[in-house]
């Protein structure tokens, strides 16, 4: 190869390197902060700031749901399969708000320790099949009702 | 080592010859794929056991992210050969990628926060994966940007290939955000090292999609550099000679 196209190449790859480890190293910095939610474990052991706005992330535990019968207000418990929190929100619940299923709250936690939602986000998971598929596996695995989403289903609920 | 060979390849003469040729071709398998992959996955495949028909989404939102990344290593790729080799062809192909590469990341993103609000509860929210799928737009852009701020063409192409270098960091970025932080956006469907976690029924059409997405972008690059090289070599002879025989 020829010398100057040689030095091109080099530099090319100098860019390319040292850039690369510089963003990177930035991201490892920035890890903690760049995740989206507080799993329950966090928030209960009190490494959250209180009163503030931030998200909070788990596994809405089967049966802790109870609506108001009078209002849109709705209690329900998250979890991460470690530790529990309660969770208290006034409004719309998306279509796929289930117990058993993964959601994403924005909100804040007071010192009572419950989390006061403004707004809850349900998470999806990448599992995707027909309604008969997911039914026949239901019956396999001798569970009652649909299936829990996959991060869900591995929680054993009776912390 | 002899790279004649290698020269005579990046003659963008040779490849408007060549490309005029397959185009038909190239277009008619597109059409083909597109239609196939578009009316299974949108009226054949099953409905998804929770979200219905709304997450027949994926069979756009998937292929053009794809697109979306690839494109930006096919841009990096082609802006460094021309860097090292001052081959022309390629810095007309890397010209021709932003706009592609831009549009693409745009889709996945309109796309991605439609598919957001029925599912999720809302358009847009900032974790890692949109986010850096947000970067990625405005570095497509910057290239677009640096491209023709330069009146000198060889330094637009060094200029934007260094920038478009830069960014190559952000792919593998976007690419492992979903497993790295906790994301509202789900885990990759379709994974290298195991089986697709989705049903075959749904997978098949969205596999011919992503393959209709790769012949899709193959020729609309063709077609932006084709437009790129009449316009440089405007002044050449047998661009002259190609337009005085239409």
């Amino acid at each position: 190869m020829h010398p100057v196209r040689k030095q091109r190449l080099f530099l090319i790859g100098f860019v390319l390197v040292f850039s690369s480890l510089a963003i990177g190293l930035i991201v490892f910095s920035l890890r903690e902060n760049l995740n989206l939610f507080y799993p329950p474990q966090q928030l209960v052991s009190g490494s959250v700031p209180l009163d503030r706005d931030i998200r909070a992330g788990g596994c809405v535990v089967p049966g802790s749901v109870s609506r108001d019968q009078t209002s849109l207000k709705v209690l329900f418990r998250i979890t991460d399969g470690v530790a529990e929190v309660g969770v208290s929100y006034q409004g719309i619940l998306p279509d796929l708000f289930a117990e058993g299923e993964a959601v994403v709250i924005n909100g804040q936690l007071h010192s009572d320790g419950i989390f006061e939602a403004k707004e809850v986000l349900a998470k999806h998971d990448e599992n995707y099949m027909p309604p008969e598929v997911a039914e026949a596996i239901a019956e396999e695995s001798q569970q009652q009702g649909v299936e829990h989403q996959k991060t869900c289903g591995v929680i054993s609920y009776d912390s | 080592m002899n790279w004649q060979w290698f020269h005579r390849l990046g003659s963008p003469r040779w490849f408007y010859e060549k490309t005029g040729r397959w185009l038909p071709w190239l277009a008619t398998l597109t059409a083909v794929l597109m239609s196939v992959g578009l009316i299974w996955g949108l009226a054949f495949a099953p409905v998804d056991f929770k979200q219905g028909n709304s997450f027949r989404i994926i069979y756009i939102h998937v292929p053009v992210s794809f697109l979306a990344l690839a494109g930006y290593y096919i841009m990096a790729i082609s802006g460094a050969v021309g860097y090292i080799w001052k081959m022309k062809l390629a810095d007309m192909v890397m010209k021709s990628a932003a706009p592609i590469g831009a549009a693409l990341t745009f889709l996945a993103l309109v796309s991605g926060a439609i598919w957001g609000k029925p599912t999720w509860g809302t358009y847009w929210v900032w974790d890692a994966r949109i986010t850096s799928m947000l970067v990625l737009f405005f570095l497509y852009l910057g290239i677009m940007a640096l491209q023709v701020s330069f009146t000198n063409q060889q330094q637009a192409a060094s200029a934007s290939t260094i920038l478009a270098l830069v960014g190559c960091a952000n792919i593998p970025i976007i690419y492992k955000s979903v497993d790295i932080w906790n994301t509202l956006h789900q885990p990759a469907t379709i994974k290298f090292t195991s089986a697709p976690s989705m049903h075959p029924d749904m997978f098949y059409p969205l596999l011919v999609m992503i393959v209709a997405m790769y012949c899709f972008y193959a020729l609309v690059l063709i077609l932006f550099t084709r437009a790129e090289i009449v316009n440089r070599e405007r002044q050449t002879r047998w661009v002259q000679a190609l337009n005085e025989g239409q």
